[in-house]
């Protein structure tokens, strides 16, 4: 009875190992790379990243989750290199120690949606921490991402700006979701949010929600690529993630960024900035 | 509604054409799935068996903990296979997180105890008598353990499809081994939430339908396996 117990387990982990794809890639071709919805969302990974493999021979394994989880990753050393829009978090990441080489890849903006209605008649201000103060004041619905992500991190710096602490109250929900469903959570209950102008072009057809105020300088939303600090942690693909991020700052990958979602949606979603200054942005 | 529709066609359109993208992720599904429902039931028969025919101390703690297993939600089984199967985890040595390896881990965790406590009560069910004839036949207490699941055939039949049910329809823990990397680790699942979230509900739709009919037509195998003999 035991024997045949201990037989057919023993055959179960025999099954697994023979099954086992991960062990016939060798470790220095893998490269993790952490990054955040709007990278993927927007479909411009599914461009660069074919390129870079065929390029370079690595493969690239992308997890798409938000800033703050991509750093998170990060930080214990279970990512190569960050793609990553929180420009705050990610100084403190690189002052720490975990992240080395932080460099500026491209920005678009984000923008404030919400109901074509506009109940708390933001339509035409010029300041966004002043948006902020008036949907709270009007008690209209706000919709937050929730998720610590580079967009999260932006919203809760507006609301510092405008003076108001939206936690707790009524009007303010939380979907702890990514991007794009957030957009669909608004859009069925009218209600505003802040999205990266990528996400929400790409999702524009399927929403009822205009952007309702954009090109405030707080708006600029900045893509940087950092690599995973090696000598935290050993078992980082060093070379590999030197390879993504030259890689997408290179001249050729800049000009694919900057083509990106013409032909589909009119304009850009990305504008390449490789090489410039952060301070020089939105200038 | 029209959304609905759209997506049927585009199901369809899909299917027709054989897109290779679609296929992968249908294929892989498949196989990941599917290890992992043949893993599962081998831990899970094997040990439902085991303690459906013994009696020893705690194990009515025992049973009640297999069947509790058998809700095991997929996040957590996610969340626990990747902190083990991180770098620097302890079984990071294996290098498989954000593998289709990893997946079939995390689904044969989640569907082993479905079978496990499914193959439980189905040899518990059997007349307890029948154990004795079969002994007083003659038989090894191997060839009776044997004899004992070919009777209970029906309900571990039920075993198989519940496991594989609950893996095939599993997306949480997927998302978190698996990293969802396309034409790598994306299975059907996986792929209709990201395209949820893409705002493509056609494509969504379409991936939806595909896994329903993939899990109607193993349930019709299945099925037809069990059903071959309708018991007396």
């Amino acid at each position: 009875m035991n024997r045949l117990i201990g037989k057919k387990i023993l055959s179960g982990i025999i099954i697994l190992l023979l099954t086992l794809p991960g062990l016939s890639f060798a470790q220095q071709k893998n490269i993790i790379l952490a990054t955040t919805t709007s990278t993927q969302d927007s479909g411009l990974l599914d461009v660069l990243i074919p390129i870079f493999e065929k390029q370079t021979g690595y493969f690239v394994k992308t997890i798409a989750v938000g800033s703050g989880q991509a750093m998170a990753m990060g930080q214990k050393g279970e990512a190569d290199v960050l793609l990553v829009h929180s420009p705050d978090a990610e100084k403190k990441f690189v002052a720490d120690g975990y992240g080395i080489h932080r460099r500026l890849v491209m920005h678009n903006d984000y923008i404030v949606v919400g109901p074509a209605e506009d109940p708390a008649k933001i339509k035409g201000m010029k300041s966004t921490p002043a948006v902020f103060k008036k949907i709270a004041s009007a008690g209209s619905l706000f919709l937050s991402r929730g998720d610590n992500s580079g967009t999260h991190s932006k919203e809760k710096a507006i609301w510092k700006a405008s003076g108001i602490n939206p936690e707790d109250q009524k009007w303010y929900q939380q979907t702890g979701l990514g991007m794009g469903q957030t957009l669909n959570v608004s859009s069925e209950k009218n209600g505003y949010t802040l999205a990266d102008r990528g996400t929400y072009l790409a999702l524009k057809k399927n929403l009822s929600l205009d952007s309702l105020m954009e090109g405030d300088a707080i708006l600029l939303n900045i893509y940087h690529v950092v690599e995973v600090n090696p000598g935290k942690w050993p078992k980082v693909n060093a070379a590999g993630a030197r390879a993504f991020a030259d890689f997408m700052v290179s001249k050729e990958t800049q000009e694919v960024i900057k083509t990106f979602g013409v032909d589909k949606f009119g304009s850009p979603l990305f504008f390449p900035d490789a090489g410039r200054k952060e301070e020089d942005l939105g200038k | 509604m029209d959304l609905i529709l759209e997506g049927i066609k585009k199901a369809f359109l899909l299917l027709i054409t054989l897109d290779p993208e679609v296929m992968g992720i249908t294929l892989l599904s498949l196989e990941v799935s599917g290890t992992a429902t043949l893993i599962s039931l081998l831990i899970g028969i094997s040990t439902g068996t085991a303690v459906a025919l013994s009696e020893f101390p705690g194990r009515k703690i025992l049973v009640s903990l297999i069947n509790t297993g058998m809700g095991l939600p997929p996040v957590v089984v996610g969340l626990f296979v990747t902190i083990f199967l991180w770098r620097n985890g302890p079984l990071g040595f294996l290098e498989v997180l954000y593998t289709p390896t990893a997946m079939i881990i995390a689904q044969a965790i989640i569907a082993s105890p479905i079978v496990m406590g499914i193959s439980l009560a189905a040899i518990q069910a059997l007349p307890k008598n029948l154990r004795l004839q079969i002994l007083a036949l003659g038989a090894t207490r191997l060839q009776m353990v044997w004899i004992l699941i070919k009777e209970a055939k029906l309900p571990l039949l039920a075993g198989v499809m519940a496991g594989f049910g609950g893996v095939i329809s599993e997306v949480g823990a997927s998302i978190m081994v698996g990293g969802n990397i396309k034409g790598y680790s994306r299975v059907l699942t996986t792929a209709t939430v990201m395209e949820t979230s893409r705002g493509n509900f056609d494509i969504a739709i379409a991936l939806g339908i595909i896994l329903l009919l993939m899990a109607y037509f193993i349930n019709l195998v299945l099925t037809q396996i069990q059903q071959r003999e309708r018991p007396r």
